[in-house]
């Protein structure tokens, strides 16, 4: 099925989904990871991310803008650092605690099971 | 919205989408004759499942409360129920019958499976004959329970499918529904922010008691959890902590407030969002939500799982845009627009209201038209 004209709906028109006077989507799409909250230490690639990649992501809540060097391949839907973290640094996202870093993260590097763990079990 | 809803309204005052007339094995070993009716009468649904055999105490009162929730589902036009022996065959007819659904009980010893079968499959037959002359009747959104429950989650989960699903969750509350949460393990992280929206003290500590002693259980095991809380999959899907996983999942119980804690397979009494203690396994979690009433499932993934359940239809969607055009059989609905942000979270709710009022209206869900029939016994601890 063809996707839906983007004048169908126009949703950057108005609301929160994206900066005023600038449009978004797959045919104009400048971000390559969304982050939940101005805060957090990560955000989630909306598609693939090359190591060396100058990238922009979108933080949600305000819709404003961060950029950074990739410094890793980060898969579609895996994690990449907004904020540099130290080993045994507390992870934010969605504004909340969600691991421990297990070694020192900086801006751009891809983040997973290999330097963050559970703060739980 | 054009289309008024309609539903078939059973005896007990409740709302059902579907009509179906089951045939529900009390035991294991009656699997062979209920499967047996559903051959020789094919619009009757055999429930097969591996349990029932000398359960006790807690986990035996599960199991027929969820056999007797299955078979009073107002989905469920009528119910046969076959057991090995007849006290116990007894005790779930009972059960189903309390509920006003038309049923008829039978049992093997002294007969056998092949007489057994004869007599239940005439009727099975009656009952499917009977059930085609229920009408369709106009209904309203707040008379439907929904059950929500999201797996082989990802991080799109928590951006995309799980707010959508979200949307329609506040819809059906603030239009007087039902709606039921579970998942107790996986809230891990997050478990606090259901606390806070636990409508009155009370509920709060019967929350926090059903949460603390379902983690304790798991510690008890004192086992390394990775790979089975976050799973594999989940892990492969860049998701990395339980807590992560957590806060995605939470993010589709939307805003209102918590109203009731409920144990496994019982049915709500209070209108409104209400939390039940389930284990975050899809099958065992949306069989135990059917069994409490539960007649529409929504559920947001990540990774691609694909479960339905025999009488619940479960309508699936996907942020993840590879999952989406990789296992398109398996997808209600493709919300991956709000990774691109070609659409806002209002109108994916939108659309996924549209996906609901369709399948309420009589639509197959993707994992109903292939046959997706999960139906999974929670066992609480090994059998005597």
């Amino acid at each position: 099925m063809a996707p839906s004209q983007p004048s169908d709906r126009a949703p950057w028109a108005s609301g929160p989904c994206g900066a005023p006077g600038r449009p978004q989507g797959r045919w104009f799409a400048i971000h390559k990871f969304l982050v939940h909250n101005e805060g957090d230490d990560v955000g989630v690639a909306t598609e693939d991310i090359v190591s060396g990649d100058a990238i922009v992501g979108i933080f949600m809540d305000t819709g404003g803008e961060v950029a950074l060097t990739a410094r890793g391949a980060v898969p579609l839907s895996h994690k990449i650092a907004v904020r540099a973290l130290a080993r045994g640094d507390e992870v934010t996202e969605y504004g909340t605690r969600v691991g421990v870093a297990t070694s020192d993260i900086e801006v751009g590097d891809y983040v997973h099971t290999h330097n963050i763990r559970s703060a739980r079990w | 919205m054009a289309t008024a809803l309609t539903g078939y309204r059973r005896a007990n005052g409740r709302v059902g989408i579907r009509n179906h007339v089951v045939v529900i094995p009390v035991d294991d070993i009656s699997n062979a004759a209920a499967e047996g009716v559903g051959r020789l009468v094919p619009e009757a649904l055999a429930i097969p499942h591996p349990y029932g055999r000398l359960q006790f105490g807690e986990d035996l009162e599960l199991h027929f409360r969820t056999l007797i929730g299955t078979g009073s589902n107002p989905n469920v036009a009528a119910a046969i129920v076959i057991g090995i022996e007849p006290n116990w065959t007894e005790r779930v007819v009972e059960g189903i019958r309390a509920q006003g659904t038309p049923v008829e009980g039978f049992s093997i010893e002294r007969h056998g499976d092949l007489e057994t079968i004869k007599v239940a499959a005439r009727a099975a037959q009656r009952f499917v004959q009977e059930a085609g002359e229920i009408p369709r009747e106009p209904i309203s959104l707040g008379e439907i329970t929904l059950s929500i429950k999201c797996g082989e989650s990802d991080t799109t989960t928590g951006l995309a499918s799980c707010p959508t699903v979200a949307q329609v969750v506040d819809e059906v509350v603030e239009a007087g529904g039902t709606v039921l949460f579970g998942e107790t393990s996986e809230l891990t992280g997050g478990e606090h922010l259901i606390a806070e929206r636990c409508v009155d003290d009370d509920v709060r500590r019967r929350f926090q008691q059903t949460y603390d002693a379902y983690i304790r259980m798991i510690e008890e095991q004192d086992a390394d959890l990775m790979g089975s809380q976050p799973t594999q999959g989940n892990i492969r899907g860049g998701l990395s902590t339980i807590e992560e996983k957590a806060l995605g999942n939470i993010e589709k119980t939307g805003t209102k407030p918590v109203v009731d804690v409920l144990e496994p397979a019982v049915a709500p009494s209070r209108k409104g969002l209400n939390f039940m203690d389930t284990s975050s396994a899809a099958a065992e979690c949306i069989t135990l939500m059917a069994a409490a009433g539960a007649v529409i499932h929504l559920f947001p993934t990540g990774q691609g799982n694909i479960v339905g359940h025999p009488i619940e239809p479960v309508i699936k969607l996907t942020g993840n845009p590879l999952t989406a055009g990789t296992m398109t059989e398996h997808i209600d609905l493709d919300v991956s627009g709000l990774l691109r942000r070609e659409i806002d979270v209002a109108g994916a709710g939108e659309q996924l209201m549209t996906v609901v009022e369709r399948t309420v209206r009589g639509r197959r869900t993707c994992a109903e038209a292939l046959g997706h029939r999960e139906f999974v016994l929670t066992k609480l601890y090994r059998s005597a």
